[in-house]
């Protein structure tokens, strides 16, 4: 007993010590959640240094070749998409603007046909012209040369009239490219896709979109070396150390009404270990931690016990779902009535404490998040208090004709203990009503690949219940829904849509919304395949996955950005400590 | 059949020190190595610590689910009601301790850190004792044959060694363990991860014995009451295990000893990497795991398990060395 007293009693001394220089010199916090309400810090200060630190390296600065949020948040500094999320907080951050280009995509020929124009005088940091062609480039080698540039999505490719099996820039040296993208001159490009796509405009917000000019394109090794045409460029790139970026001289702010030149130097402290990251960031030291996924759990226990610091801090919702997807096609789970006891049984309130309590996420009880178009509020299997209802799950129990339950085995992360403390939740509660469930974890590096995302796998390992959690690569209800429901994403490998749901009333009201350029009947559409796929009870909503940043009192314009998981929007922060 | 003992040089070699105990005790009196290795072991203070304690976590961990009873405990009951929802941690000083909760509650489920603890206790020391029952039993029918046949048999043992020795271990622990959650042995849920987890520590490690056991069989083969015994038509297993075996029994008690607390170390990082016992089963590497998180808030979750190991490592470890001194003549 003794020693435990010790050491909690230096953890106290610790504490003081930390609270007695935050209150001696570090500016006021603005108050919690501030940064999703509204811009914090607004300021016009111009100079010092913008410090990042990241836990990891990242996995490619080329624009072509990333697909985590934070690159495409972070990429707009040094690459200009056609379009992109105008900087606001909250779900105002999901506001799509053009960037690069002029207006918004025009469709024709119903939504098959997409014309941008671009801005005139943009210019690359080595002062040559920016066009169309520059652009038609980067999507060219980004999506049609897969074993080159692997890491970002393919939509391009698979949205773009091909009939000739383009086989992309390093292996077709033709000069003419993939025939459906036309630049009839410098500042228009044109693009074919083979049916109606009324969300367009989203997939030219990637920065895959961006500029990259084929003289100086060097293939993987492009990351090393990346052409600016945004407000920032390269100054210095040191692999898995730092990421110096400085003023682009070539960059006109009467062709950019989103950026602004505030600091002088954007600097990225690569492999930070986490604990130090979030304390550097209460500091002042750091003033983003660049990945954008939160304080962890020791941070956040200390944070709370203490006001001045929840002050400065921002608690966002990410755009995600956290839920536990039910496997449609094994038995007893084909049978609804089963999957309808899964959803009465589970008590969502134990596993949201169990992930981390409300600050981790609110409750869920549709399948799109609060923040995504389409949402509407519902809850079709509610229990009281949300902690699920013994009696109505062991009814459908009967009704399934698994009155004495069974055995089944639920999927996780390893490498994510929040899922794993969901399904021992989860594993909890459903013993209360008979089904034993054996938790089963695998790597996430392989969870899609190998494991659960295998319907074989599943079928022969019994896996019945499955850990997910899905954040969408665009805010719509489409581009959220598709990967996750429809039954045409069903794969034998890499498989998102891990309920195997294959309901053709669902695959219909996507396929049609897609091609509908009213965004009103779009979102109506959502909402109803929303309901359906809940009366199918294939997917058991947990929580609204939400992140607790904290907020550096350093930085000035911070918007916490639905439209990047929360993240704040790194376009325009500055810094009011002059270094 | 311990009648070579009591003819080999080995007794002549510790008599001398027999006599001179003998001395103190008045009376000059035969003894067997039996005898004089337990009166050395108990003048040991430190071995005699160990092994009290030893005992006491082997009647702890078998008697553990009649504690839990009778001490009313449940080590997968959630008591949500004592956390912060918003911390996660458990409400009150000393993670969450009270009369009904004396090692306190841990964080996120509120589940009794005194049961899991206990519950625990049973399930590292099963897989301690089970792989090291099976490294030893590879390794000494392994080391015998290699060491008393010598030549290609001996090569080919010795080089099986050299491969198995020059795995990296805890990587191919974790490759495996993982592909085999899905069933195998035709068991699954906790009767197949222990299963797993003895397996995998326990085929691994064999050579260890293995090399011990195939030294001591080529010093004791040249002997003469293996000459004699094979002179008067013994057969090779009746040399093996008859005559050879029962010699080699105090290397091996020794070597175990020492085995033991190293798989208990081993069960525990492979729990706390997430590939050996799967939660809600209560094991002292996934609770270390899940107080990982917490350390610095709640540094109580992170000291129970962690002493319970260290307790246990350092038991097992005082026990094994006073018995080495106790056994090995030469060692004094």
């Amino acid at each position: 007993m003794a020693a435990v007293a010790v050491v909690s009693s230096a953890g106290l001394l610790l504490s003081a010590c930390s609270k007695a220089e935050d209150g001696s010199d570090t500016p006021k916090g603005a108050g919690a959640n501030a940064a999703t309400k509204g811009v914090v810090n607004e300021s016009t200060a111009e100079g010092g240094t913008v410090t990042y630190a990241s836990t990891d390296t990242p996995e490619s600065l080329d624009p072509g070749n990333m697909y985590y949020a934070y690159g495409f948040n972070f990429s707009r500094l040094y690459a200009r998409p056609l379009m992109t999320f105008k900087p606001g907080a909250g779900e105002a951050g999901n506001e799509l603007v053009p960037d690069l280009a002029e207006s918004a995509g025009t469709p024709s020929d119903g939504g098959k046909t997409w014309t941008y124009k671009i801005r005139q005088g943009v210019k690359f940091e080595d002062g040559t012209p920016v066009t169309t062609k520059d652009v038609k480039y980067a999507i060219e080698r980004s999506n049609f040369a897969r074993d080159v540039l692997s890491l970002g999505p393919n939509y391009f490719q698979q949205m773009l009239d091909d009939p000739d099996k383009y086989k992309g820039p390093y292996e077709d040296k033709s000069d003419k490219g993939i025939a459906s993208i036309e630049t009839p001159d410098d500042h228009t490009i044109v693009f074919k896709l083979n049916k109606a796509f009324a969300e367009f405009d989203y997939l030219a917000s990637m920065p895959q979109t961006a500029p990259v000019p084929k003289a100086k394109d060097a293939g993987i090794d492009y990351t090393k070396k990346v052409v600016s045409s945004g407000s920032y460029k390269f100054e210095k790139y040191e692999e898995g150390k730092q990421i110096v970026l400085v003023r682009n001289p070539e960059w006109d702010a009467k062709t950019d009404p989103l950026r602004k030149q505030y600091p002088e130097k954007i600097v990225v402290n690569l492999k930070i270990n986490k604990a130090t990251i979030d304390k550097d960031v209460m500091a002042g030291d750091t003033m983003i931690d660049i990945q954008g996924t939160g304080v962890d759990a020791q941070t956040q226990a200390q944070v709370l016990k203490d006001k001045d610091q929840m002050a400065n801090t921002d608690n966002a919702p990410g755009g995600r779902l956290v839920y536990t997807a039910i496997n449609t096609k094994l038995a007893p789970f084909d049978n609804i009535e089963c999957r309808k006891a899964v959803q009465y049984a589970i008590d969502k309130v134990a596993v949201q404490t169990a992930m981390g309590g409300p600050i981790r996420g609110d409750i869920a009880s549709t399948v799109l998040p609060t923040d995504v178009s389409g949402y509407e509020k519902a809850d079709l299997y509610a229990t009281e208090g949300n902690k699920g209802d013994v009696t109505k799950a062991k009814e459908h129990l009967k009704a399934c004709g698994k009155e004495n339950g069974f055995k089944t085995s639920i999927s996780a992360r390893t490498d994510r203990q929040g899922e794993v403390d969901a399904a021992t939740a989860i594993v909890g509660a459903l013993k209360e009503i008979g089904i034993e469930a054996d938790i089963k974890q695998y790597p996430s590096g392989k969870y899609f690949s190998d494991y659960a995302g295998v319907p074989s796998f599943d079928k022969k390992n019994n896996i019945g219940l499955m850990m997910m959690q899905w954040g969408a690569d665009w805010p719509t209800g489409y581009g959220f829904l598709q990967q996750i429901a429809h039954g045409k994403a069903i794969s034998q490998s890499g498989n998102t849509n891990l309920s195997q749901l294959d309901d053709p009333a669902i695959n219909k009201l996507l396929d049609d919304a897609i091609g509908n350029t009213d965004e009103a009947a779009r979102t109506a559409a959502y909402t109803e395949v929303d309901k359906l796929v809940m009366e199918q009870a294939a997917i058991v909503p947990l929580t609204y996955f939400k992140v607790l940043l904290y907020r550096s009192p350093y930085a000035t314009n911070l918007v916490s950005s639905s439209a990047f998981s929360g993240q704040y929007d790194y376009l325009n922060i500055g810094t009011t400590e002059k270094k | 059949m311990t009648a070579p003992i009591e003819t080999t040089g080995s007794q002549a070699e510790a008599q001398p020190e027999a006599v001179l105990a003998g001395v103190e005790a008045k009376k000059i009196e035969g003894r067997s190595l039996g005898q004089i290795a337990w009166t050395r072991f108990k003048r040991d203070k430190v071995a005699v610590a160990g092994g009290v304690i030893v005992v006491l976590l082997i009647l702890i961990a078998a008697l553990s689910r009649p504690l839990q009873s009778l001490l009313g405990l449940d080590p997968n009951a959630f008591n949500q009601d004592l956390i912060d929802p918003n911390t996660s941690l458990p409400k009150g000083d000393f993670g969450g301790m009270s009369w009904d909760h004396p090692l306190g509650v841990e964080p996120k489920f509120g589940r009794d850190i005194l049961a899991r603890i206990l519950e625990g206790s049973w399930v590292s020391l099963v897989v301690a004792f089970g792989a090291t029952l099976l490294s030893n039993a590879i390794g000494v029918v392994l080391g015998l044959v290699a060491g008393y046949y010598g030549g290609r048999v001996d090569t080919i043992v010795s080089r099986l060694m050299d491969t198995f020795l020059a795995f990296p271990l805890l990587l191919f622990a974790i490759a495996i363990s993982a592909t085999l959650q899905g069933g195998a042995f035709g068991l699954e849920g906790l009767p197949l991860h222990i299963s797993v987890l003895i397996f995998v520590i326990g085929f691994f490690n064999w050579p260890y014995m293995g090399r011990i056991v195939r030294g001591q069989t080529l010093a004791l083969r040249e002997r003469e009451f293996i000459d004699a015994s094979r002179g008067m038509g013994a057969s090779g297993p009746y040399v093996l295990f008859k005559e050879l075996l029962p010699n080699l029994v105090a290397p091996i008690i020794v070597y175990s000893t020492l085995l033991i607390p190293t798989n208990i170390i081993f069960e525990a990082s492979l729990s706390f990497l997430g590939v050996g016992i799967q939660p809600p089963q209560a094991s002292w590497g996934g609770m270390l795991n899940q107080a990982v998180d917490f350390f610095e808030v709640d540094p109580q979750y992170m000291i129970v398990p962690g002493l319970a190991i260290f307790i246990t490592v350092l038991a097992f470890n005082l026990l094994g060395d006073g018995l080495r001194d106790a056994l090995d003549p030469r060692s004094r």
